[in-house]
C-alpha cells in the first residue's frame, strides 16, 4: 500500500485547498465562485480520510459522507440562487450585486 | 503504490488549477470533474473503496452534472471577452499573498509530524455503515432533516415566478 | 354625618369634567345649569357642614375625612383626605358663596361670548381645585389644589385667547407665581425631610415639639412657604403679575383675582401659623412685606386709569393688609378681613365689570362719568362697595375688619408704631383712590352711552354682596363697643388669639383717627376730582405720576435685573456649549462610521479577502506564539 509520509498527503489535501481559495479570491464569475467552493470542501473531505486511514478508524470517512451531504444541499440550493440571479439581474458578475454597500460611503 | 499517488495527486492539483483559471465554464467543469477522479483514485489507495466510489457518483456524478445543467440553462460559455477583463493579472496578487501566507503556515504546522509513514488500511463499508447508524445516527438524522431543506429551498427558490417585482424594488 | 364632605369639591369638578367632555353638544341653558347648580350645591353642603360644625365642634377643632389613600410610597403617605375646622370652613363659604353669585353673574356676563361652555367648565374646575386646596389635611394634596388654581388662573387670564396681549399676561402670571411656588414645594420637601410627615395637624405638632424658637430649620422652611404665599397673594416683590391679570374676564377678576386665589397665601400662612410662630423673624417679615405692598399699591391705584387696574392695585394692597395682621400675629383679624374683602371686592369687580360690559368694553374711567342716573343699581351697589373698601366708619363691614387690622398693628406684642403708620397712610390712600374711582366714573358729564339696562342676573348678585358688605362687619365688633366678637370665637379652635402687649392704649382713639383718615381721604377725593383742581391734572402729569402708574417700575426693574441678563446670556450661548459634549460623541460615531463604511462596500470577493485575512493573522499568531 501508500507508505507516502503522512505530512505531504495533508500538504497535498492544504494545497487543494488554497487552489480553492485563490480561486474564490480572484474569480468574479459566481459559478467559479462556486466551484472553488467545492474544490476547497473536497479537499477538507480529503483531510479527514487521511486522518481516518492514519488511525485505521472508520470515523473519517463517516465524516466525509456527512461532508459530502451537505456539499450537496449547499450546491443545489446554490445553484437556484444562481439561476434567479440570473433571471432577475441578467448578469453573473457578484461584484454587480452590491445593493449591501454603504451608500454614504464613496 | 506510491508512483500512483504522485500521479494521481499532481493530476488533481493540475487540474484544479486549470478549473479555476479556465475562462469557459464548461471547460473548467470538465477540468474539476478530473480532479475529483483523481482525489476519487487517492482515496481507494489510500484504503477508503467505499468512499473512492461516493466521490464518483455523488460528488463527479451528481453534483457536477447539476453544475453542469444549470450552465446550460444559463446559456454561457462564450463569454470569455467578458472574463477576461474581469481577470486581470493584478487581481492574482493579494489571494496569491494570503494563499502564501497560509501555506508557510500549514509547512510550519507540519513539521511536528516528522516523518510518519502511513499504514493504511481498507475500511470496509461494513464498518462504516455501523458506526454511521450507532454512534453518529443523530447526526445522520440532522443531515437527512438539512437535505430536505435543502430540497425544499432549491425548489423555491429556483421556481419560475412570475414576474413580479417587490414594490419597493419598483421604479 | 362627614360623609357629605367630599361632595363640597367634587360636585364642581363633576360639573366641570361633564362640561369639558360635553360642552360642544350641550345647550347654553344646561352648561349654565350645571355651572351655578354645582356651586350652589356645594355652598348649601357647606352651610349644613357649617351649621353641624357649630351645633356639635369636635373637641380639638377640627375632624378629618379621608376618601382614599392617595399614594404611599416608603415612609411617606398622602391621603385625599379632607380636614374641616373653623378656618376651612370659612374658607369654603367664601368661595363657594361668592362663587355661586359670581356664576350666576356670569350666566349674562358672558352670554354672548363663543366660549360659554369653556368658561364654565373652567371657573368649575377653579373651583373645585380651590376648595381642594382648603380643604386638604395634607400639604401634598394643598399643592395639589395650590397648582389646580394656578392652572385655572393662567386658563383664564388668557380666556380671550385670540388677543396675544391677553396669552403674555396669562404667561406672566403663571411664570411670576412659578417663582413663588417652586420656594413652596421646597419648603415641603424641607419640612417632610425633617419632620417625616406632611399631615398639617402632625406637622404643626412635630414642629413645635422638635424645633426651638428660632432654629435656622424653622425659619428656612417658614420662609420657604412664605415665598410660595407671596406669589400666590400678589406681595412685594411678587406683585407684578396682578394688574395684568386683569386680561381675563370681570368674573374672573372677582372670583380668582380678588376674592379667592390669590388670598391662598393668607390661607397658607394662617393653616400654618405654628411655623411661623417658631420663627418670628419670617413672621415680623410678613408684616413689613404687607405693610410695604399696601402702601406700593395703594399709590399705584391712585394713578390708574383703567378701572380694573385701579381695582387689581387696590386687591394687592388690602392683601397686604392681610399680611400685616398675619404678621402681628392677629390671625383672625386677617381672615375676617379676606372674608369682608371677598364680598365687597367681588361686588366692586362684578359692578366695574357690568359697566364695562354696557360700555362696549370701554376700560378707562376717564372716558366714563355720569353714570349714576344711567345706572343707579349699579351705582348704589358700587357705592356701597367702595365704602366698604374705604373703611367708612359704621355703617360699612370693611371699616370693622380694616379697624381690626389697624388696631392690632399698633397694640400686640409684635406690632409697632411703624406698622400702624403705614397701615394708617394706606387706609388713607385708600379712601382716596377708591372715591376718585366713584366721582370719576359716575359723577362728571357723561361721555359714553351704555348700551342697555343690566339683567336681573347681573343685577342680582350685586344687591346680594352689597348687603353682606354693609351688615357682614356686625358679626365681628370691636371691644369697646358691643364686644359681639362671634366670628373670633369661632375661630379660636383653630386659630390661636392676639397677644396684645403690656400696656393699654385707648381703642377708640384709634378709631376715631382711622375715621378721619377715611373720611378726609373722600373729600381730598371730592375736592380733586369732583371738584376738577388743577392739581389733580397737573399732578396726573408728572413723573412721579407715571412712576406710580407703572406700578413703581417693578415690571421695569425686573425686566434689567433679570429677563435681559437671561436674554443675554442665552444669545451668547446660542449653541449651547454643553451641547458640543453630545454633538462631539455623535461626531466621533460618525467618524468611526465612515471608517467602517469603507469595509461595506458590497463587493462579495471583498468580503471573503478580509475574512480569509483575519483567518490567516489569527492562525500565524496562534501558531507561532
Amino acid at each position: 500500500m501508500v507508505t507516502v509520509s503522512l505530512e505531504v498527503q495533508i500538504l497535498f489535501a492544504g494545497l487543494l485547498f488554497l487552489i480553492g481559495l485563490v480561486g474564490l479570491l480572484v474569480r468574479r464569475n459566481i459559478i467559479f465562485m462556486l466551484m472553488s467552493i467545492e474544490i476547497m470542501l473536497n479537499s477538507a473531505g480529503l483531510v479527514f480520510v487521511i486522518a481516518g486511514s492514519h488511525w485505521a478508524q472508520a470515523d473519517g470517512q463517516v465524516m466525509f459522507i456527512f461532508i459530502l451531504t451537505v456539499a450537496a444541499a449547499e450546491v443545489s440550493v446554490g445553484l437556484a440562487l444562481i439561476l434567479q440571479m440570473y433571471h432577475h439581474f441578467k448578469t453573473l458578475d457578484a461584484d454587480a450585486l452590491n445593493t449591501l454597500r454603504d451608500k454614504n460611503e464613496r | 503504490m506510491n508512483t500512483i499517488f504522485y500521479i494521481a495527486g499532481a493530476i488533481a492539483l493540475l487540474s484544479s488549477i486549470l478549473a479555476i483559471t479556465n475562462r469557459n465554464a464548461i471547460h473548467a467543469l470538465l477540468y474539476l470533474i478530473l480532479s475529483l477522479l483523481s482525489i476519487s483514485v487517492i482515496f481507494y489507495i489510500l484504503g477508503a473503496p467505499f468512499i473512492a466510489a461516493l466521490e464518483v457518483i455523488v460528488y463527479a456524478g451528481a453534483i457536477m452534472v447539476l453544475f453542469i445543467f444549470v450552465v446550460m440553462m444559463l446559456n454561457i460559455g462564450l463569454e470569455e471577452e467578458l472574463e477576461n477583463k474581469w481577470l486581470k493579472p493584478r487581481m492574482w496578487i493579494l489571494p496569491s499573498i494570503i494563499a502564501a501566507i497560509l501555506l508557510a503556515n500549514l509547512i510550519y504546522a507540519l513539521r511536528v509530524l516528522e516523518h510518519q509513514t502511513v499504514t493504511p488500511q481498507i475500511i470496509q463499508p461494513k464498518q462504516i455503515g455501523i458506526s454511521l447508524f450507532t454512534t453518529y445516527l443523530l447526526a445522520v438524522e440532522l443531515s437527512a432533516i438539512l437535505l430536505l431543506a435543502g430540497i425544499i429551498g432549491a425548489y423555491h427558490i429556483g421556481k419560475q415566478k412570475k414576474k413580479i417585482i417587490h414594490r419597493f424594488l419598483k421604479k | 354625618m362627614t360623609a357629605y364632605i367630599p361632595f363640597i369639591p367634587a360636585i364642581p369638578l363633576l360639573s366641570s369634567l361633564i362640561i369639558i367632555l360635553f360642552g360642544r353638544i350641550l345647550s347654553k341653558k344646561i352648561v349654565a345649569f350645571l355651572g351655578v347648580g354645582s356651586v350652589s350645591l356645594s355652598a348649601i353642603i357647606t352651610i349644613i357642614a357649617g351649621i353641624n360644625f357649630i351645633s356639635s365642634t369636635p373637641e380639638n377643632g377640627s375632624y378629618t375625612v379621608t376618601v382614599w389613600n392617595w399614594l404611599t410610597t416608603g415612609g411617606f403617605s398622602a391621603n385625599i383626605a379632607f380636614s374641616v375646622d373653623a378656618l376651612s370652613l370659612i374658607f369654603c363659604f367664601v368661595i363657594t358663596f361668592v362663587g355661586a353669585l359670581i356664576h350666576l353673574y356670569s350666566v349674562e356676563f358672558m352670554d354672548h361670548d363663543e366660549g360659554f361652555a369653556r368658561f364654565f367648565a373652567y371657573m368649575n374646575l377653579f373651583v373645585s381645585s380651590m376648595l381642594i386646596l382648603v380643604l386638604a389635611d395634607n400639604l401634598l394634596l394643598m399643592y395639589l389644589g395650590w397648582e389646580g388654581v394656578g392652572l385655572c388662573s393662567y386658563l383664564l387670564i388668557g380666556f380671550w385667547y385670540k388677543e396675544p396681549e391677553n396669552g403674555y399676561a396669562a404667561r406672566k402670571a403663571f411664570i411670576v407665581t412659578r417663582v413663588g411656588d417652586t420656594a413652596m414645594i421646597i419648603g415641603l420637601f424641607l419640612l417632610f425631610i425633617n419632620l417625616g410627615t406632611l399631615n398639617i395637624n402632625e406637622l404643626m405638632q412635630q414642629a413645635s415639639l422638635k424645633w426651638a424658637v428660632s432654629s435656622p430649620l424653622a425659619i428656612l422652611s417658614a420662609a420657604l412657604l412664605l415665598g410660595g404665599a407671596l406669589g400666590k397673594s400678589a406681595q412685594l416683590p411678587l406683585q407684578t403679575w396682578l394688574p395684568d391679570a386683569m386680561a381675563g374676564p370681570s368674573p374672573v377678576s372677582a372670583l380668582i383675582h380678588a376674592a379667592t386665589m390669590v388670598t391662598a397665601g393668607v390661607y397658607l400662612i394662617a393653616r400654618t401659623h405654628v411655623l411661623f410662630a417658631l420663627a418670628p423673624a419670617v413672621q415680623a417679615a410678613v408684616a413689613v412685606i404687607g405693610a410695604a405692598t399696601l402702601i406700593i399699591a395703594g399709590f399705584s391705584a391712585l394713578t390708574q386709569h383703567d378701572f380694573k387696574r385701579v381695582l387689581a392695585y387696590s386687591t394687592i394692597s388690602q392683601i397686604g393688609y392681610m399680611f400685616l395682621a398675619l404678621g402681628v400675629g392677629a390671625w383672625s383679624a386677617a381672615v375676617f378681613h379676606f372674608m369682608i374683602h371677598a364680598f365687597f371686592k367681588a361686588l366692586l369687580f362684578l359692578g366695574a365689570g357690568a359697566v364695562i360690559h354696557l360700555l362696549h368694553h370701554e376700560h378707562d374711567m376717564f372716558k366714563m362719568g355720569g353714570l349714576w342716573k344711567k345706572l343707579p343699581i349699579i351705582f348704589i351697589t358700587f357705592l356701597i362697595g367702595s365704602a366698604s373698601l374705604a373703611a367708612l366708619p359704621l355703617i360699612s363691614a370693611g371699616f370693622y375688619s380694616k379697624d381690626a387690622i389697624l388696631w392690632f398693628a399698633w397694640s400686640s406684642t409684635n406690632g409697632s408704631k411703624w406698622l400702624w403708620l403705614a397701615a394708617y397712610f394706606g387706609a388713607f390712600i385708600t379712601s382716596i383712590y377708591t372715591f376718585r374711582m366713584i366721582f370719576v366714573t359716575f359723577f362728571g358729564e357723561a361721555k359714553t352711552e351704555p348700551t342697555h339696562k343690566p339683567g336681573k342676573l347681573m343685577t342680582i348678585p350685586l344687591v346680594v354682596l352689597a348687603i353682606i358688605s354693609l351688615i357682614g362687619g356686625f358679626i365681628e365688633l370691636p371691644e369697646n363697643f358691643g364686644h359681639f366678637q362671634i366670628f373670633s370665637r369661632f375661630l379660636s379652635t383653630t386659630l390661636p388669639s392676639v397677644q396684645l402687649a403690656g400696656e393699654s392704649h385707648n381703642e377708640l382713639l384709634f378709631q376715631i383717627l382711622s375715621a378721619i383718615a377715611s373720611l378726609l381721604g373722600i373729600y381730598l377725593a371730592y375736592l380733586l376730582y369732583f371738584k376738577k383742581s388743577s392739581f389733580a391734572e397737573s399732578f396726573s402729569n408728572s413723573q412721579l405720576a407715571n412712576f406710580f402708574y407703572k406700578g413703581w417700575q417693578f415690571d421695569w426693574l425686573y425686566d434689567k435685573v433679570f429677563v435681559k441678563p437671561l436674554v443675554w446670556l442665552s444669545e451668547i450661548n446660542k449653541n449651547d456649549f454643553v451641547d458640543k459634549i453630545y454633538t462631539a460623541i455623535a461626531k466621533a460615531t460618525e467618524f468611526l462610521n465612515s471608517l467602517l463604511s469603507r469595509t461595506q462596500q458590497g463587493r462579495l470577493r471583498w468580503y471573503v479577502m478580509v475574512l480569509t485575512a483575519g483567518v490567516v493573522i489569527i492562525l500565524t499568531f496562534m501558531l507561532n506564539l
